[in-house]
Parts: structure tokens; C-alpha cells; sequence
């Protein structure tokens, strides 16, 4: 095969083969945890896993299209709140009504969002993206569709039953944890196509030089648009799996901290990376959970945002290319070192 | 020559195209045919309104008035994506290429624009056997075929040039609007790039926007003359060394030889 390894759209070649598999390692490793983990840890597993199907639909965006968006919460909210809305008076929804009609819903306001926000470039983008974001952050703060500031509780959790079996009930910790990680697993495979597709191909080429596609005879905003619907849905699947997770939505879900943050997680883990992106989400997680335990920091646990603030500041100033770049560089240099020929891979 | 019937059917004719900004008015009825077989050189001081007339040929701005037909067909109110399915490419004056893909991906993404699919998520791009033959024939014509892996942003400044153009070609035009191509290159790249224009003028209809007036007198086979956005002369180039309109406005003193 004579793929180019620039073909890949990464700034930095990334050594084929040799890692290919490494996705399907960590995911056949991960479906390990719930037997080693506790209750509270697997939990946080499922907390990073959430976040990184949120991730990797920014990255989508972000680091594929080139398009920075700071509104990316609406899409993650309206979902939670659709599933929470769609919760019936007895007994467990259906996942099978609940779980598309969340990512419809996130979908449909990606579309009007996109539609308008995609007329703009650059930072007015940003902000058109953002004051769509604060709209309807406000639609569900300030009026009683979802509980107003509150929000509202989930009486029951979503299930799968089929022949009155239930084979999917997400009240099971570990039953959740498979579904969210299948979610994920289902997630990557898709953006993983769609980057190598022509699709992809062509969205990398509209991150690089829209004008050079458009002369080239592609109708940009057309794939722009796809690429925000696609990635509103998939936002639309994390927060569908948030509203199970912790049982509760409210407006905050929506808020521009929720962009933000999941914006600084494709940063922390290197932007134009599927893998950067999952692995900022664990990292962000991670350190937000560090820096919060009052049983490392005592009393100034409660400033976890500060340390956690200094510590993105540090990254980017020392990891431009992301945590993914770090581990790039380590595998290239070993690489090309012919001193370490034959040495493990990772 | 071209003979008369050439001349009747034009493949790309603008006739009193205009484009005002605000109280500018950057080109003024400017009428222009162009004929697969020819180069047609269009010449002038910087801000004569060329660059202008080019992004108004190929859909990147809207005329203010006068309209375009491409084979018989108007296309004044064309998008530029769809004027570049139909056949009409261009090149730019700031090489567009893109720096971190290498020099086949670059062809054969711009010779993917005329089998998009977006939908076939599940193929692979690199699968896509049209647009890599495609490609690989524009490398071919334009010189490239040895540096198909060479990432485009570490070639040399001429090559870059190359490249510009072979991503035009890879796109599958009829005509060719081609804004100063020369521009930057040294004088071996410039021969070959000339010869080149001159291969494709057989195929292609050859709009040429340069400053290089030795390379204009010797590859085009009618040429334009623009000032302050009007069209003072438009003849072939021997008309055009000896107009004294253009010997004044122009070319500021007569031509040696």
C-alpha cells in the first residue's frame, strides 16, 4: 500500500502499522476494568469515556475542519435534556427511542446553528457559535421546558429489553460501562472513516486552504455544514449518556465552561488527532480529579480550577503539538535511531 | 492562425464585464473571448484591474455588470465550485498548494472535486483509483511525477509553482485562467513552464496574466492590453508591440528589437 503518510492530514507523520492497532489494544484492555475497578473508579472511567465521545466530536471540527467552535455544549445539552424529557412516568425508557431522538435533537440545532454560524469565519464564527450556545443555555435556564435553573431528575435510567429481557440496563454500573464504551469504540470507527474517506480528505483540504476547494470545484459550505451536523450528533450521543450517567441535567451542561473545557481537552491532547483527543479528555478528567481531592490538597482542593488553569498554561507552552505529539515524538526517534532497531514498540 | 469559425464559437466569452468597489471602478466593460488552441495574454500595470477580471471569470467575485458564457452557456451568476466542475480552472497568483499534504494528495484532491462522493465514508480516499490517475496524469504534464512524496511545503519556490498549476489541471479544465504563473520563478523554470503553456494550448483555452513581457510576446497568440480597468488595445502581439496607445501607456517607450 503507497498511502502517503501526509495523507494521514497529521502535522507530524505518524509511523503506520506499528500502531495501528493500538486502539483496539486499549479497548480490548479497557473491557478488563470493570473487574479490577471499584465502583467509584469505574465511575471516572465512564465519566473520561463520556467526555471523549464529546472530544473527538469537537475534534471533528476543530483539528479535521478547522473550524473552532465555542458553542459545542448546546448540542451536548440538548441532548441530555431530550433524554431527560423523554423518560417516562413508569418504568426505564426505551434506548432505542431515546438514544436517536437525543442525537436528532442535537442534530437539528447543529443544523439551524451551522446553517447561520457557517456564513461567518474565523472569530466571528467563534462568537456566532458561542451566542447560539448562551441562547439556548438560556432557553433552558430561564423557562420551564426543562426545570429552569434546577433542571430536572431522572426517574429511571434508559434500557435495552427485548422479549421483556433486559439486555441493556444502564441502572448497571458495568451494563453502563459497556454501553459507553461501545459508544466510543462506535464513535472513533466512524471519524476514523470519515478521515480517510474522501468526505475527510476533503475536509482536511477546507481546514487548509478553503479557497484553493473551492476553486478546485467543491461547494464548501455544504461539507462545513455536514461536518457540524455530524459532530452536533455525536456531541448529542455523549450527552445522552451524561443524562443516564449522573441521572440529573440543568442549564450548566450548556454553559460556555462545558465548551470551553472540551475545547482545552483537544488542545491538551493535540489538535488533527482522534487519539489526542480521547487522550485529553482522560487527561483533563484526570487532573481535575487530582487537583480536586481534598485528600491531596486539603483545604485548597477547592481552587482546583487554578492548578488546573496553571497546569493547561504549562502544556501548551511546553507540549505545542499536544500529549499525542509527545508520544509521536518518543516512537519516531526510537524509529529512526538505529541503535534501537528491533526495540519494542509501544 | 485561428480560423473563422474558432472565432464565432469562443469557449469562455466575457463581454462588458464590470466591477465596481464602491466608487472604483476596477474593470471597466471589459470584453474578452478565449479559444481553445490559443494563449490569450492579458497585460497591464499593477492594479489595471486583471486579478479582478480573473476572479470575476472564475466565480470567486460577482461582476457588477456584463456576463460570461462558457460553451454557449451563461454563467455570470454561477457559483465558483460549479464553474470549476463545468471546466473552468484557474490557478493563483499566491501559490494556494497545500503545504502539509504531499504532491499527489494534492492533485488528487483537487481532481476529487469531479467525484466527490462525501457520502462513502466507508472508502478509503486513497482508494479512489480516478482521482489518483487523474492526479498522477496533471504531475506528469506539469513536470512533478518524480516528487510525488515530497510534501508540497518543502519544495522549491518553482516547483511550488508547478504544483499550482498541476492542481488546475488535475481538476480536468477546458480553460485555463492562469494569474501570473512566472511570477518568483527563475529563468530555467520559467522555460520549462512556458513550454508547458504552449503544450496545453493545443487542448486548453489559455487566459495568461503576467508580467514577464518576453514570456507574453512569446507564448501568446493575442493579447490584451488593460489601463485603469478599461481595455485599450486587444490584438495579436505584433498589432500590440507596434500600438502606439500601448507603447505610451504601457510599455512607457518603444520596444527594443
Amino acid at each position: 500500500m503507497n498511502i502517503p503518510l501526509a495523507a494521514a492530514g497529521l502535522h507530524q507523520p505518524l509511523p503506520p502499522s506499528k500502531t495501528r492497532l493500538l486502539p483496539l489494544v486499549i479497548l480490548l484492555a479497557a473491557c478488563l476494568l470493570p473487574m479490577l475497578l471499584s465502583e467509584y473508579a469505574l465511575d471516572l472511567v465512564v465519566k473520561i469515556i463520556i467526555y471523549a465521545i464529546f472530544a473527538l466530536s469537537l475534534e471533528l471540527l476543530v483539528g479535521t475542519t478547522g473550524l473552532i467552535s465555542l458553542g459545542h455544549a448546546a448540542f451536548f445539552g440538548i441532548a441530555a435534556y431530550v433524554t431527560a424529557l423523554l423518560v417516562p412516568g413508569s418504568g426505564p425508557g426505551a434506548i432505542l427511542l431515546m438514544l436517536p431522538a437525543a442525537m436528532l435533537g442535537a442534530g437539528c440545532y447543529a443544523l439551524f446553528v451551522g446553517a447561520l454560524s457557517l456564513r461567518t469565519q474565523g472569530v466571528y464564527f467563534i462568537m456566532v457559535t458561542l451566542a447560539f450556545a448562551q441562547m439556548a443555555f438560556f432557553i433552558f435556564h430561564d423557562t420551564g421546558i426543562g426545570g429552569g435553573s434546577d433542571g430536572i431528575y431522572l426517574s429511571s435510567r434508559p434500557a435495552f429489553s427485548l422479549a421483556g429481557i433486559a439486555l441493556v440496563d444502564l441502572e448497571l454500573p458495568r451494563h453502563f460501562f459497556f454501553f459507553a464504551l461501545g459508544s466510543l469504540a462506535a464513535a472513533y470507527l466512524l471519524l476514523a472513516a470519515i478521515q480517510r474517506s474522501r468526505f475527510g480528505r476533503a475536509l482536511a483540504g477546507i481546514r487548509t486552504n478553503e479557497q484553493r476547494m473551492r476553486a478546485a470545484g467543491y461547494r464548501t459550505y455544504g461539507y462545513k455544514l455536514a461536518a457540524f451536523v455530524i459532530a452536533g450528533m455525536l456531541a448529542g450521543l455523549a450527552g445522552f449518556l451524561m443524562a443516564a450517567r449522573t441521572g440529573v441535567v440543568n442549564p450548566e451542561l450548556l454553559s460556555w465552561h462545558e465548551s470551553g473545557a472540551v475545547l482545552l481537552m483537544i488542545i491538551l491532547g493535540g489538535l488533527g488527532s482522534l487519539r489526542g483527543a480521547v487522550l485529553g479528555a482522560a487527561a483533563f478528567i484526570l487532573l481535575k480529579e487530582f487537583y480536586s481531592s481534598e485528600a491531596i490538597f486539603a483545604g485548597f482542593a477547592q481552587h482546583w480550577q487554578l492548578s488546573l488553569g496553571l497546569t493547561m498554561i504549562l502544556f501548551v507552552a511546553f507540549l505545542p503539538h499536544g500529549l499525542i505529539g509527545l508520544s509521536r515524538q518518543r516512537i519516531w526517534n526510537r524509529k529512526q535511531s538505529p541503535a534501537a532497531q528491533g526495540g519494542a514498540h509501544v | 492562425m485561428s480560423d473563422t469559425n474558432n472565432q464565432a464559437h469562443p469557449l469562455l466569452r466575457a463581454t462588458g464585464l464590470t466591477r465596481r468597489f464602491g466608487g472604483l471602478t476596477a474593470v471597466d466593460a471589459v470584453s474578452i473571448d478565449l479559444h481553445v488552441g490559443q494563449v490569450h495574454a492579458v497585460i497591464g500595470t499593477n492594479g489595471a484591474g486583471k486579478s479582478t477580471l480573473i476572479n470575476m471569470l472564475s466565480g470567486e467575485i460577482p461582476p457588477s455588470g456584463g456576463s460570461i458564457a462558457f460553451e454557449g452557456v451563461d454563467i455570470s451568476r454561477w457559483s465558483q465550485p460549479r464553474r470549476a466542475r463545468a471546466g473552468v480552472g484557474r490557478s493563483y497568483q499566491r501559490t494556494t498548494i497545500f503545504h502539509s499534504f504531499d504532491v499527489l494528495e494534492n492533485c488528487r484532491l483537487a481532481a476529487q472535486a469531479a467525484m466527490q462522493r462525501p457520502w462513502a465514508v466507508w472508502q478509503a480516499a486513497s482508494a479512489c483509483s480516478g482521482s489518483l490517475a487523474r492526479a498522477r496524469d496533471a504531475m506528469e504534464v506539469a513536470g512533478l511525477a518524480n516528487t510525488a512524496h515530497t510534501l508540497a511545503g518543502s519544495l522549491s519556490h518553482g516547483q511550488q509553482r508547478q504544483l499550482e498549476i498541476a492542481m488546475c489541471l488535475a481538476t480536468g479544465p477546458r480553460a485555463l485562467l492562469l494569474d501570473e504563473p512566472l511570477a518568483g520563478m527563475g529563468a530555467e523554470e520559467s522555460e520549462r513552464m512556458l513550454r508547458m503553456l504552449e503544450r496545453l494550448k493545443h487542448t486548453h483555452a489559455v487566459l495568461l496574466v503576467e508580467h514577464d513581457m518576453d514570456a507574453v510576446f512569446r507564448v501568446a497568440d493575442h493579447i490584451t492590453v488593460m489601463v485603469n480597468g478599461q481595455v485599450i488595445a486587444s490584438a495579436a502581439p505584433e498589432a500590440i508591440r507596434n500600438n502606439p496607445d500601448v507603447q505610451l501607456a504601457y510599455l512607457g517607450e518603444a520596444p527594443v528589437s
